[in-house]
C-alpha cells in the first residue's frame, strides 16, 4: 500500500535509573503519548508542573484513526501552542450533507455565524496531530519523554503510585506523586487496578479505508443512508490532508473482517462509491467495531484517568479524541493548583464530576446516532426510513435525521465550581459554558477574544469607554491581580483607550458584548480552561473572591 | 389551523442548548417503546399510538392533512 506519510521514529535512550538502581520520585507521570496524554503533559508543563511522559512505542498513531477535530479542540490546541500547525495542515470545513438513496435530504452548517477564529471542524490524520503535539512537547523543558517505556505494574499509595516500567534494557521502578493514565481504550493500567468500565458494544462492523486520489469534491462531510453504491448500509466520505480521503462503509455484523480487508474486495466498493474510473491508491484499510462505555469515576485517589482509557464512544460524532483533549484541558489546571498547594485535593473530584457529565453527553449523542444509522429492529428501521423520506420535503423531519451530532464542548451547568447567577443575563454564556469567541483588537493588532484568556483565572470587564472606568474599579483590578489566586483583568471596551494594569481589547463590532449579553460594567470570571465560573452586572471584589474559592473547591 | 411541519418538539419551560436535542429525545423514547417487541406487537403499538395522538390533536382538518402526506409516500 502507498504511504503519503513518513512515520517519525523517536529515540529511545536507556533510563539512568536502570544502571543506578535507585527509585526516582517525580511529581507527575503521564502514561501514554496519544493525543490525550500529550495534551495533558503540555498543559501541565504550561502551568509549571514537570512531567515524565512514558509510552510503550516510539512513533505516532499508525493507520486510520481520528480525523475530525472540532473547533473547541482547536481552541485548546491554540493554548497548547499547536493550533496553527494543525489548522494549516488540516482541511477546514463547516458543512455536512446527508443523502438518502440518491437524493440529498438534509444538510447542516456547524458554524453559521461569522466572527470566530477557528472553523467548526478540521480533518487531519491523527498521526499529524500527534506529530505536532510531540514537536511542542519536545520544545518544553518541563517535559521528559521516554519512548519504549511500558508500564507493567502500578501500586497505588496514599501519596502517589509506584510503577514498574519495562524497557528494551530491562525493568526499573519509579515513584510518582500523581499518575495520569492516558493509555487508550484497552488501558492496561485500568485492568491492572481491576477497575470497571461499563457500556455496550455495537453489533455492527465498519470498513475504514484511507485512499489517495485527486478529487475536486468540496471540503464537506458527506453521509449516505442506503446509497445505490452500497445498498441497505451507510457510507461516509471525508477529505484529509495530502489528497488522502477517508471512506467509511457500514458492513453489518456478519461481515468477515479478514475477507473485507482484502484489496480485491475493498477496491470494487470504492469504485462503486466514486462512480467513475479515476485512479486511486489504498493507503490503509481496517475493519472496526465500536463500543460506548465509561468508567464510574475518572479519579481514584492519586490515579487519574483521561481520554479513551476513561471512556469510549462510537465515532459518529467525532467525540473520541475531541472529548479526551477536553479531559486534559479540565484536569491540568486543577492538578497544577493542587500540586502547588493552592487548592485542596478534592478539587480533583470536580475533574471526575465534570468530565463524567461530559462523557455521558457524548455517550448519549453518539449512541443515538449509532441507533439511527444502524437500526436494531424492523420497527426502528421503518421509523428511520420514514424520517428520511419525509426529510426531503419537511423541515421537522430534517431535524430528526441523525447521521452524527458532531462534537461540541459540554456546558458544565451542574458543576459545583460554578457560582449561580444573581443578576439577569440573556444568551448562552451561562456559568459552566465554554467561552464564545469574538473578534477584538489589542492596540493595532486584530485578534480574538479567546487568545486573551486561558492562562490562569481571567476577569473580563466590559466597558463602554476605558477612559471612564472609575478609580475604585481600577483599584479592584489591581486587588484581583495581587490576590493569592491572581485574576488577570482584561477590559473589553467598545472604544480604544488604556487602563493601568489591565489589557484593553477593542470590541469594535460589538460582537463580544452581544455574545456575552454584556453592558457597561459587566464582569465575567473565567477559569483557566476558558469556562465561565461566575458573572455579575457590576464588579465586586469580595464576590469574585467567593467565586474563586468555590471554583477551586475551597468554599 | 394547518398541520405544523416545522420542528416542534420541546417541553414547557425548557431551553435547549442544541436544537436537535428535543427531537432526539423524542426519537429515542419512540424507539425505546418498541424495544423487545416483534413486528406484530410493534404494529399494535403504532396503531394505538396513532389513535391516542389523533384524539389529542382532534382537529379533523389537521388530521386529514397529515393522513394525506403520510399516504402520499406509502
Ligand atoms: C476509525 C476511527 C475513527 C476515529 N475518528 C475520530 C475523529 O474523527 N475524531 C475524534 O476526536 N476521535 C476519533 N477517533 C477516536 C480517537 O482515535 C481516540 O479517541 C484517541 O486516539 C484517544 O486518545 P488517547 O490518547 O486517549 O489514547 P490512544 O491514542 O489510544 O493512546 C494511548 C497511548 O498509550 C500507549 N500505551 C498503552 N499502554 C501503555 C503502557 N502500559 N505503557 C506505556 N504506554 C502505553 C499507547 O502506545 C498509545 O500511544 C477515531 C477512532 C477510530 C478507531
Amino acid at each position: 500500500m502507498l504511504s503519503t506519510y513518513q512515520y517519525p521514529k523517536f529515540a529511545y535512550t536507556p533510563p539512568p535509573e536502570l544502571a543506578a538502581g535507585t527509585v526516582r520520585r517525580v511529581p507527575v507521570v503521564v502514561v501514554g503519548a496519544g493525543p490525550v496524554g500529550l495534551a495533558t503533559a503540555i498543559d501541565l508543563a504550561r502551568h509549571g508542573v514537570p512531567v515524565l511522559l512514558l509510552d510503550d512505542d516510539d512513533t505516532v498513531s499508525i493507520g486510520s484513526r481520528g480525523v475530525c477535530y472540532a473547533k473547541r479542540t482547536l481552541e485548546v490546541l491554540d493554548r497548547l501552542g499547536c493550533g496553527d500547525a494543525v489548522v494549516d495542515k488540516g482541511v477546514s470545513w463547516n458543512v455536512g450533507r446527508t443523502f438518502f438513496r440518491e437524493e440529498e435530504v438534509y444538510n447542516f452548517d456547524l458554524l453559521p455565524q461569522a466572527g470566530h477564529k477557528r472553523p467548526g471542524m478540521i480533518n487531519l490524520q491523527q498521526y499529524y496531530l500527534e506529530e505536532f503535539l510531540n514537536r511542542r512537547a519536545a520544545a518544553l523543558p518541563a517535559i521528559e519523554q521516554r519512548w519504549k517505556n511500558r508500564v507493567v505494574s502500578v501500586t497505588p499509595q496514599d501519596d502517589g503510585a509506584l510503577l514498574k516500567v519495562e524497557t528494551p534494557d530491562g525493568i526499573y521502578a519509579l515513584a510518582a506523586d500523581w499518575l495520569v493514565v492516558a493509555d487508550g481504550a484497552r488501558s492496561p493500567i485500568r485492568r491492572m487496578l481491576g477497575l470497571d468500565i461499563d457500556g455496550k458494544i455495537f453489533m455492527d462492523r465498519f470498513l475504514i479505508a484511507d485512499v489517495v486520489m485527486q478529487a475536486a469534491f468540496p471540503p464537506e462531510r458527506w453521509f449516505w443512508f442506503d446509497p445505490p453504491f452500497h445498498p441497505n448500509q451507510s457510507a461516509l466520505l471525508h477529505r484529509e490532508a495530502d489528497d488522502v480521503w477517508r471512506l467509511d462503509f457500514q458492513l453489518g455484523w456478519n461481515a468477515d473482517p479478514e475477507e473485507e480487508k482484502k484489496p480485491e474486495n475493498v477496491i470494487p466498493r470504492i469504485r462503486a462509491m466514486l462512480g467513475d474510473e479515476r485512479p486511486f491508491e489504498l493507503e490503509w484499510v481496517s475493519v472496526y467495531t465500536f463500543q460506548c462505555r465509561r468508567m464510574g469515576r475518572f479519579n481514584h485517589g492519586r490515579v487519574l484517568f483521561v481520554g479513551d482509557a476513561a471512556h469510549q464512544v462510537s465515532p459518529f460524532g467525532a467525540r473520541g479524541a475531541n472529548s479526551g483533549i477536553q479531559d486534559a484541558d479540565n484536569l491540568a489546571w486543577k492538578l497544577a493548583l493542587v500540586i502547588d498547594g493552592r487548592a485542596p485535593a478534592r478539587l480533583l473530584d470536580s475533574y471526575s464530576d465534570e468530565r463524567v457529565y461530559a462523557a455521558d453527553e457524548n455517550l448519549l449523542n453518539s449512541t443515538r446516532s449509532t441507533d439511527f444509522i444502524t437500526p436494531k429492529s424492523g420497527a426502528s428501521k421503518q421509523f428511520r426510513n420514514a424520517v428520511l423520506e419525509l426529510a426531503r420535503e419537511h423541515a421537522f423531519a430534517r431535524a430528526l435525521v441523525n447521521s452524527g451530532r458532531l462534537s461540541v464542548p459540554s456546558v458544565l451547568v451542574d458543576s459545583p465550581l460554578n457560582t449561580p447567577d444573581g443578576d439577569a443575563f440573556a444568551g448562552w454564556m451561562l456559568p459552566g459554558a465554554p467561552l464564545d469567541d469574538a473578534p477584538v483588537r489589542a492596540g493595532d493588532a486584530p485578534g480574538w477574544l479567546l487568545e486573551h484568556t486561558g492562562g490562569g483565572f481571567t476577569g473580563l470587564y466590559f466597558a463602554a469607554d476605558p477612559a471612564r472606568i472609575a478609580a475604585p474599579t481600577r483599584a479592584a483590578f489591581a486587588a484581583l491581580a495581587a490576590g493569592p489566586l491572581p485574576v488577570e483583568v482584561v477590559v473589553v471596551a467598545a472604544r480604544p483607550g488604556s487602563v493601568d494594569g489591565a489589557r484593553v481589547l477593542v470590541d469594535a463590532d460589538g460582537l463580544a458584548a452581544q455574545r456575552y449579553d454584556a453592558t457597561d460594567g459587566t464582569f465575567y470570571l473565567v477559569r483557566p480552561d476558558q469556562h465561565v465560573c461566575a458573572r455579575w452586572r457590576a464588579l465586586d471584589v469580595a464576590a469574585v473572591g467567593r467565586a474563586l474559592a468555590r471554583a477551586t473547591a475551597q468554599a | 389551523m394547518s398541520l405544523n411541519l416545522q420542528p416542534n418538539f420541546g417541553e414547557p419551560g425548557q431551553r435547549y442548548l442544541r436544537a436537535y436535542t428535543p427531537g432526539d429525545d423524542f426519537y429515542e423514547a419512540l424507539i425505546e417503546a418498541h424495544r423487545d417487541l416483534d413486528d406484530e406487537h410493534s404494529q399494535r403499538l403504532n396503531a394505538r399510538l396513532i389513535l391516542l395522538l389523533a384524539n389529542h390533536i382532534g382537529d379533523l382538518g389537521v388530521l386529514r392533512q397529515a393522513l394525506a402526506i403520510a399516504r402520499d409516500g406509502a
